[in-house]
């Protein structure tokens, strides 16, 4: 594998996802949601990237486009070399298997109601024919996968803890052997130690089933840990997608470099030395975007030009891409 | 920091139960501590750590029945705030003590512009007259850096954003001139850029007011950037008590330090994998006969699990609550 080119397991061209904002008895539409607009990047086999960003820049939205959760606005999004943005209906459900999600608030998709057994096979009685035994096997080596005890199979979701909660919905996403699962901030409602343990699992899992994930989180750190690439949203937009270290240790697009300083240092000496770089104001409404690049309400180097053109998505070599005026030429 | 000053606040072996239902919940085991004027403190802690609850009951916040402080001596500024007629109890919060939630969305009033909630306290605690109030209303607003403070005043909360909510939350907190200033998680919902925002917002008052302030978070970056000292909280107990520097430099108690080591950070080293605390915090449905920590500990022996070990000195101004000691320690 060493020397191969790595091979493209997704790949977003051009994707937008708006969303008509409807007022009034008639329900007009008065405007639109620029949730992501226009956005493309590659996702290569097996590896993870990275998508941070503030809330409300596009993350979710963007994860749940590509795993067709949505109809995009526009754009293509290829699985495999197969653009599922057309596909609709019986072939899209068919497609459904391959590619999965992991949720932020896992009990808030875990029916209170049904057994974690059941929670765990439910993918199964959708898409496979299994019979009893087969079934009750599947949810066991799913169960052990996941580091769940299976004598608990027909508890219910409440009797467990968070981090417990979570290792269900991760079972259930793994339950039809996806090749791509979106973890949209996974591990961002459970406290720090619990954190570490659901990470570890879902690196365990990768490395076990070879699986291809889309990271999204605000936490730069854990992202820092898990991620082989790393895109940076604002706004709708990617603003700038580098490979792990280079996006961290040399940043170049300044809201890049904003985030990345605002992030506290649990370090009380790295704390007094650092030169702190604080944003004025907050991120503006993607309903009412800047006009030119939609970070120049709040760029310390802002120039005449970023307020009036956009600036180019651009390859600045070693797979470092941004788009600010203030990057030259490759 | 002010050395052997007078604390303003004063607490020792503070006791709180809920009695539920379901049983009851020792939230909060025989928690002391102190704080003086121009220091700041902060009360670290997974959720269900006690944080919240212990200062809940300091101020006598928490409804009982479920809840009862069983025991614990507060005094602030010498006096002995359990035996507190309610009048002074009143006048104590909101006056003396302020407080900032971490959603000001459940404690700012929808229904009332922001200048009427900043003008009531001032009015009632202060004794000022309509116009002083409004006046010093929009003082307040402009201090905590909202742009056009006095024509904001007629805002309602809903009008302004997550960031600038929390800095009216401030505003109103410090509407008073409290000598204390309890911020429980205050930034925990906000984004890292608008989190740098307030962290900065507040270094710099402490500079300009001079008051006391307790600072609970779950987020020890935030702790290294702005205490001074630092209790860490585990199981409705202090484990451990330091100066900033010290306890990030010399942990002592195994919690402390395992926290610290699975801390995944932004810049230096990165770890293939990270560190984690396996297992579960502990449920608190009896007084403690052991210590919280023992079956997650690494370092767990016969004792720890028969006795709930007080806390120690190991040096000055820092102390744990742990029988076992790091091999380099002294
Ligand atoms: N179904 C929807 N209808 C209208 N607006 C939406 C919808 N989903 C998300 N949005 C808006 O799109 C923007 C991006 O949201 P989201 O993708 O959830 O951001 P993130 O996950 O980065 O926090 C936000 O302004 C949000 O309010
Ligand atoms: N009203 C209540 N009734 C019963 N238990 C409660 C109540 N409020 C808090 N608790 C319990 O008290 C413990 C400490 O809670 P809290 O102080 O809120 O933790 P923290 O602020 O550190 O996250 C937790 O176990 C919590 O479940
Ligand atoms: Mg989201
Ligand atoms: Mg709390």
């Amino acid at each position: 594998m060493l020397d191969e080119a790595p091979k493209i397991l997704v790949s977003v061209r051009g994707l937008k996802m708006h969303f008509a904002i409807h007022k009034g008895l008639l329900r007009r539409q008065v405007g639109t949601v620029k949730a992501v607009d226009d956005v493309s990047f590659d996702i290569y086999e097996g590896e993870t990237l990275g998508l941070v960003g503030e809330s409300g820049c596009g993350k979710s939205t963007a994860g749940r486009s590509i795993l067709r959760l949505y109809d995009p606005t526009d754009g293509v999004v290829e699985l495999e070399g197969q653009d599922i943005v057309p596909v609709t209906g019986e072939r899209l459900r068919d497609l459904r298997p391959a590619m999965q999600m992991i949720f932020q608030d896992p009990q808030a998709c875990l029916n209170p109601r049904m057994t974690v057994g059941s929670i765990i096979a439910e993918p199964l009685d959708e898409h496979l024919k299994l019979s009893r035994t087969e079934r009750r096997n599947r949810v066991n080596e799913l169960m052990d996968a996941v580091g769940l005890n299976r004598d608990f199979a027909n508890r219910y979701p409440h009797e467990f803890s968070g981090g417990q909660r979570q290792r269900i919905g991760i079972a259930r996403a793994l339950a039809l052997n996806p090749k791509f699962i979106v973890c949209d901030e996974p591990i961002a409602a459970l406290d720090v130690s619990i954190q570490a343990q659901v990470v570890n699992l879902l690196e365990d899992l990768q490395r076990k089933f070879g699986l291809t994930y889309l990271f999204i989180s605000h936490d730069l750190s854990m992202v820092r840990h898990l991620a082989t690439r790393v895109a940076v949203m604002y706004l709708g937009k990617i603003v700038e997608l580098a490979p792990r270290d280079a996006l961290y240790s040399a940043p170049m697009h300044p809201y890049t470099q904003a985030l990345l300083s605002a992030v506290p240092d649990p370090d009380p000496n790295a704390a007094e030395r650092k030169e702190r770089i604080i944003l004025e104001g907050d991120v503006p409404s993607p309903a009412n975007p800047p006009e030119g690049c939609n970070f120049c309400t709040r760029c310390a180097q802002v120039m005449d030009i970023c307020r009036k053109i956009e600036p180019e998505w651009r390859d600045h070599g070693n797979g470092h891409y941004a788009a600010c005026h203030r990057l030259g030429e490759a | 920091m002010p050395d052997g000053a007078e604390p303003i606040l004063d607490v020792s072996d503070l006791k709180t139960i809920f009695r539920t239902r379901d049983g009851e919940v020792h939230a909060v085991n025989n928690v002391s501590f102190s704080v003086a004027p121009g220091e700041l403190v902060g009360v670290v802690g997974e959720s269900g750590s006690g944080k919240s609850v212990t200062m809940m009951s300091l101020m006598g916040l928490l409804p009982s029945p479920p809840a009862e402080i069983v025991g614990g001596d507060i005094r602030f500024d010498n006096e002995d705030v359990r035996k507190m007629n309610p009048t002074r109890l009143r006048a104590l919060r909101g006056g003396d003590i302020g407080f900032i939630f971490q959603d000001p969305m459940t404690s700012l009033n929808p229904v009332f512009t922001v200048g009427y909630q900043l003008i009531e306290p001032l009015r009632i605690h202060l004794g000022l007259s309509k116009k002083q109030a409004r006046i010093r209303a929009a003082e307040l607003l402009a201090l905590v850096g909202i742009p056009d403070a006095s024509k904001r005043l007629s805002d309602y909360p809903h009008q302004f954003s997550g960031g600038m909510r929390q800095r009216v939350m401030i505003a109103i907190a410090l509407a008073c001139d409290p000598k204390v200033l309890i911020a429980d998680e205050p930034t925990t919902a906000l984004d890292v850029t608008i989190q740098a925002q307030i962290l900065e917002l507040i270094k710099g008052l402490r500079q300009k007011l001079g008051m006391a302030i307790i600072w609970i978070t779950h987020d020890l970056g935030v702790v290294a950037e702005i205490a001074d000292r630092v209790l860490v909280m585990y199981g409705g107990q202090v484990v451990e008590h330091a100066l900033v520097k010290d306890l990030f430099a010399r942990p002592q108690h195994p919690y402390t330090r395992a926290l610290l080591e699975t801390l995944p950070r932004v810049d230096g080293a990165r770890e293939e994998r990270l560190r984690s605390i396996e297992g579960q915090p502990p449920n608190l449905s009896a007084h403690p006969s052991s210590c919280p920590f023992a079956p997650r500990c690494g370092h767990v022996h016969d004792r720890c699990r028969s006795e709930n070990p007080a806390r120690r000195m190991v040096s000055a101004g820092h102390d744990v609550a742990c029988f076992w000691s790091p091999p380099n320690a002294g």
